[in-house]
């Protein structure tokens, strides 16, 4: 009975994996930041990344949703597969990859703009609403999935600039969530908040993996252990450990995980 | 001068000893130990300096203003009463010396003196301006109607008096000619900021940046040059003639493109700052949301450095309504109200030289015109300028 379990929940993860990195390196000019990574990461699952500063997790993370184009001197090779297609491919155009792989910042970044152009920002450029009817319905369906609708329904014309930092931050998931992502990225998202609106943005990121494959760098353990199912370590470019977050945290296989979570490096 | 070089010396002579006597006076007191002092020989004798030379200095000037110059020169008792100042000043400072004196405090005291007096410099020259046109102004509408001047549509001087001088033609040509120049210069500026800032390589923008600031250098008379010789008998040839518009190479077309080129590194430099200072973070929420390049330009980057656009664009309005050299050389000098770009007109600039320069009695009202013109001039360019402070004041609260 246990194996049939154990069987089933392999079958479903293999069946089930949203991207799958093989043999990534990322190279900054002559610093070798990314070294042979090779991660499956599930659909409908939220995946943390943790690591000591400076251990690429953020690095890669950006590389999932070609971020680090925009830099001139970041060079990456290997394979990086979206549901089995290579994303650096020269078929792949890096814009609508980005429109299908969603980025919350570490720092809140909502555009000087009013709330509710902010939200319907992606689905105008993307033209995923056919009148303003239709736009309206995106913008409250993803101010109400951010869990931010009750606040701000009545104001929604308001600067968007002018709010909480973690009412920012999720107006900020809200924006991501309207462009209909299959992949929610999120660069260290609670790292500029307090614990209240932190716990807010955890909840969140709960319910979000009903819908997307979340994968969330963070330098909270307690975070990672608190909304991820699988957890990767990072360490001086490498990726020391992959598994299951309760394994990672109860039961790490290598000592440097062990050291890392017990507060010895890092 | 003769009498005024006498005690500029002595402060002279006295700061350089001061300098000196209050180091080693300061060493004196501390008995050799520099740490029993609670300021620094260095201080104290900054101290001094300053004490010294500023008050006497200070007095020079104030009587300047108050009285001519010439009165002070040919006064002993003003000569004594600086003299006296400077000693005064250093034989204070020098007794002051002690232990626990703080010659630090007093001395930064004396520099922020210093500045505020050259600040208020700087703002009391506007005043002192505004004071001078006001009161030939006034003298002006003293024997000239005002609603003439403001309102009719009739600009012709003549010197045997009984002239029209209405400033409609002159503020028409002024505003015409600014803005063409504007009309050429905010979108070229504009797009080669955008490029400089957007897509540029840095190596690219390193010498494209300085190579556009170049033209903000060029002195505008011979930007007047080029209008008359190249750009004028062009446009002419070109497209006035053949479009049966004018036989002149003088136009206002010829004067509102030159001064476009001009007005170009204002827009595309302070342009580029402002861009430059909408943050990377605005740009990558863009981009992480599936927008490209030119999207998150034109949505988020544009809007986001508007305002501060906008002031740039109003300070280069303001230089173009204040341009003279090239107006003259390429727009010439005949006020006339009239639609067609390729025919001559003249600004209010122009008109303000050409009557200020002429033979005629400077009570006249042909002279005291210029006055006139040049204060609503000023009011106008005041109030572009107040108008972009306020803009780009409110642009920096945009975001933290």
């Amino acid at each position: 009975m246990e194996d049939m379990i154990q069987m089933d929940r392999t079958m479903s993860t293999q069946q089930d994996i949203k991207i799958e990195a093989k043999n990534v390196q990322v190279y900054y000019g002559d610093n070798h930041a990314i070294k042979d990574v090779d991660v499956q990461i599930a659909d409908k699952t939220v995946t943390a990344f943790i690591g000591p500063s400076g251990c690429g997790k953020s690095t890669f993370l950006r590389c999932i949703n070609r971020m680090n184009d925009t830099i001139d001197v970041c060079r990456v090779t290997g394979d990086i597969l979206l549901d089995g297609e290579d994303i650096y491919d020269p078929k792949v155009d890096p814009v609508q990859l980005r429109a299908k792989v969603g980025m919350v910042f570490q720092k809140p970044n909502p555009f000087p703009k009013s709330i509710y152009d902010n939200v319907a920002y992606g689905p105008k450029i993307h033209g995923l609403a056919r009148d303003k009817t239709d736009l309206d319905e995106i913008v409250e369906k993803s101010l109400r999935k951010a869990a931010l609708w009750n606040e701000v329904k009545d104001r929604l014309n308001a600067p968007g600039t002018g709010m909480s930092g973690g009412q920012q931050q999720r107006l900020c998931i809200a924006r991501a969530i309207a462009t209909a992502p299959e992949v929610l990225l999120m660069d260290e998202p609670c790292s500029a908040l307090d614990p209240i609106a932190t716990a807010q943005v955890e909840e969140l990121i709960d319910e979000l993996r009903q819908s997307f494959s979340v994968v969330i760098v963070t330098h909270s353990m307690q975070q990672a252990a608190r909304v991820s199912q699988k957890t990767a370590f990072f360490h001086l470019g490498n990726l020391v450990e992959f598994d299951d977050t309760d394994k990672i945290f109860t039961n790490p296989q290598d000592p440097r995980t062990e050291s890392y979570i017990s507060g010895r490096i890092g | 001068m003769q009498s005024l070089t006498i005690p500029l010396l002595v402060i002279l002579g006295l700061t350089i000893t001061g300098y000196f006597l209050a180091k080693t006076r300061a060493l004196q007191v501390a008995g050799g130990d520099i740490r029993k002092l609670v300021s620094l020989p260095k201080q104290h004798a900054l101290n001094t300096v300053l004490a010294t030379a500023i008050p006497p200095l200070a007095a020079i000037v104030l009587f300047s203003l108050y009285r001519r110059l010439a009165e002070a020169e040919g006064s002993w008792l003003f000569t004594l009463v600086v003299i006296a100042l400077a000693v005064t000043g250093f034989a204070l400072s020098l007794i002051g010396i002690k232990q626990e004196s703080r010659a630090r405090t007093f001395a930064e005291r004396w520099i922020m003196g210093l500045l505020i007096f050259a600040s208020t410099i700087a703002i009391m020259t506007t005043v002192g301006i505004v004071f001078s046109m006001l009161f030939e102004t006034f003298n002006f509408f003293e024997q000239y109607d005002w609603r003439d001047f403001f309102f009719s549509a009739n600009w012709s001087p003549n010197f045997r008096g009984n002239s029209d001088l209405g400033i409609l033609p002159l503020l028409w040509g002024t505003l015409y000619i600014s803005f063409i120049a504007l009309l050429f210069a905010v979108p070229i500026g504009l797009f080669a900021a955008i490029y400089l800032s957007e897509y540029a390589s840095s190596r690219m923008r390193s010498v494209a940046k300085p190579a556009i600031e170049i033209l903000a250098g060029i002195p505008t008379i011979v930007y007047g040059l080029f209008a008359l010789v190249t750009v004028g008998p062009f446009l002419r040839d070109y497209f006035a003639s053949p479009m049966g518009l004018g036989q002149s190479a003088s136009s206002v077309m010829t004067a509102g493109l030159v001064m476009g080129v001009m007005l170009i590194p204002f827009v595309s430099s302070l342009s580029d700052d402002i861009i430059n200072a909408v943050p990377q973070a605005m740009r990558d929420g863009s981009f992480g949301l599936g927008a490209t390049k030119s999207e998150t330009i034109r949505q988020v980057v544009i809007p986001a450095a508007l305002p501060g656009i906008v002031g740039a664009v109003l300070l280069a309005a303001s230089r173009a309504i204040g341009e003279t050299m090239i107006v003259v050389l390429g727009a010439g000098a005949a006020a006339r109200l009239s639609l067609n770009p390729f025919e001559a007109m003249t600004t209010v600039t122009v008109k303000i030289v050409s009557q200020l320069t002429g033979d005629t009695d400077f009570a006249s009202p042909e002279t005291l015109v210029a006055f006139a013109l040049g204060l609503t001039l000023f009011v106008i360019t005041l109030g572009l300028n107040v108008f972009a402070l306020f803009i780009v004041r409110k642009y920096r609260e945009q975001y933290e």
